[in-house]
């Protein structure tokens, strides 16, 4: 067993052991199921078979459930010092910033497949596009991936977790929704700059079942971007 | 594998933490490292074990730079105020150091075990670490700087937090394990350099102001002889007048006049037990008491570090 899967278990353990995976399942399921299924312009008002309901709620609830997954990640071990005990074992920051990484999304991931029944009862209900529901589920995974490596950045520059959580949001929120907003209220280069920048765009165009490459590059380097800059803030350490 | 540090430097803005330092530790070495709080003691041991950047000079063990950070393998490292994880169990937490440490899968439990034993956490396994006294806490911090059968051990105070017979144990078992490592070990509790280590190195304000085996250390800071004696029967401006008269005597000082009490200082590389003895022989006084008055590895600490 590699260093990076280590340190993934012991994190998702962590979780379990300290009840937060199930809070954060729980709470999860609770959002999505009351506004897929109960509230506002749910599944029934659509009179369509699709999850689109789903997708457009699910963004949001991971908007403010990943940072509170990713907030304690590296502030906490910075706090009691265990990341000294960490850093001077056979391995390297990468190797950390990456088992802690996958950690996380393992924590989304299982969120998302018990999410699985609604894609089941939906397609009980009519003629679904399969595509476009896988589709979607990888789009979330993207943002997902994107979202938890600003969180480990924000966790990496702080020892107190509220610091981490407030800052991970006040970063996500401008790839959330800001740039967009920004995007269409100005011109030119600038405009065209900051709606490729917004995530929701990129998000928006997977969800619909359009498998872009461009959409996956930028998910991608989004999220190797701040991991990369977490990972330079802890080898930062005079 | 042997560590060389060779004119190691490290500042803290404009304070100096360690100030070009070098010495050298071989195998089957404990080396005692000492200093007043501030002095660079864990500054030092931080940069061995690449934890910290080294800003001047280099540290090589087995011949190699630290810097290159694949020497972390061979290190076992106990750091100052052991941090642990509170949530996990004895055990798991054990076997995760482990498996960081690249062991081999198969090995891993008996290592467990050994160390478990080693360490006297059997009654404790099972439990989670935040369950545990500090003392426990400082053996199961032990037991993962050694899991992985490191060559070098780099031990921050670790006996902090024990009690006494805990201490006389994990004394023992570092010189056990001593005999084959290299190890350098820091403290303030001075009895305990002078029971563990062959060899001590004090340290202040990031330089080094001693090196030496605790015995070679004494006979340098000893200088002259210095004795203790209790004389009975005698009047006590007599025994000192009489006392001061010696030859090899320097200086006498009345410790005590009732009880007739003096603290004798020899001349230099003169030893006065004889003389004092016939003296006392010659006037029919009783010699009751006569102490060598040893100089303390404290006081030794205190002359080299204050200034």
């Amino acid at each position: 067993m590699g260093p990076i899967s280590v340190i993934a278990k012991r994190e998702v353990g962590s979780y379990f052991d300290s009840l937060i995976a199930y809070i954060i399942i729980v709470a999860f399921l609770g959002f999505t199921g009351f506004f897929t299924w109960l509230y506002g312009s749910d599944i029934f008002m659509r009179k369509q078979a699709d999850l689109a309901a789903f997708f457009g709620v699910a963004r949001w609830t991971l908007f403010f459930f990943i940072p509170a997954i990713t907030m304690r990640q590296l502030a906490e071990e910075k706090k009691t010092g265990t990341i000294e005990l960490l850093l001077t074992k056979a391995v390297s920051e990468r190797q950390i910033i990456l088992g802690k990484f996958l950690s996380c999304l393992a924590m989304v991931g299982l969120a998302l497949l018990f999410t699985l029944p609604y894609y089941i009862t939906v397609s009980q209900l009519g003629d679904v596009d399969h595509g476009a529901i896988i589709s979607g589920y990888f789009g979330l995974l993207l943002m997902s991936a994107a979202y938890i490596s600003i969180g480990l950045f924000a966790s990496s520059i702080t020892n107190n977790q509220i610091v981490a959580f407030l800052l991970a949001l006040f970063i996500s929120i401008f790839f959330q929704i800001l740039f967009d907003v920004m995007g269409s209220s100005s011109s030119g280069f600038i405009a065209e700059l900051l709606t490729t920048l917004s995530l929701s765009r990129h998000y928006d165009s997977i969800v619909r079942g359009v498998l872009d490459s461009k959409d996956i590059i930028y998910f991608v380097s989004l999220t190797l971007f701040w991991l990369l800059l977490a990972e330079l803030n802890i080898k930062q350490r005079k | 594998m042997d560590i060389k540090i060779q004119q190691l430097s490290k500042s803290y803005g404009l304070q100096k933490a360690v100030d070009n330092i070098s010495f050298e530790v071989k195998p089957g070495e404990i080396l005692g490292f000492l200093g007043p709080n501030g002095a660079g003691k864990t500054t030092t041991m931080k940069m061995i074990t690449n934890y910290l950047e080294i800003e001047k000079g280099d540290i090589l063990i087995g011949g190699e730079s630290v810097k290159a950070g694949d020497l972390k393998r061979h290190i076992g490292y106990l750091p100052e105020h052991n941090p642990l994880y509170l949530d996990m169990p004895v055990l798991d937490y054990l076997e995760f150091c482990a498996a960081l440490q690249g062991m081999d899968k198969g090995t891993i439990p008996h290592r467990i075990r050994e160390m478990v034993r080693q360490c006297g956490l059997d009654q404790e396994k099972h439990k989670f670490i935040r369950e545990l006294s500090k003392g426990y806490r400082q053996r199961v911090g032990l037991a993962q700087a050694m899991i992985h059968d490191p060559e070098v051990l780099i031990l921050d105070e670790p006996t902090t937090g024990l009690d006494p017979n805990q201490i006389v144990e994990i004394r023992e078992l570092i010189k056990r394990l001593g005999k084959a490592k290299t190890v350098i070990l820091s403290t303030h509790i001075l009895p305990e350099v002078e029971a563990t280590c062959d060899r001590i190195l004090i340290i202040n304000k990031g330089k080094i102001v001693a090196d030496g085996s605790p015995e070679l250390l004494r006979k340098q800071a000893q200088g002259q002889q210095v004795l203790r004696v209790k004389i009975e029967d005698g009047e006590t401006n007599t025994i000192y007048q009489k006392l001061q008269g010696l030859p090899t005597v320097g200086m006498v000082d009345i410790l005590d006049a009732a009880e007739n009490r003096f603290e004798v200082q020899s001349v230099s590389d003169q030893s006065s037990n004889r003389a004092i003895f016939d003296l006392c022989v010659s006037n029919k006084w009783l010699l009751s008491e006569v102490i060598p008055f040893e100089t303390k590895l404290e006081d030794i600490f205190r002359d080299l570090t204050m200034n």
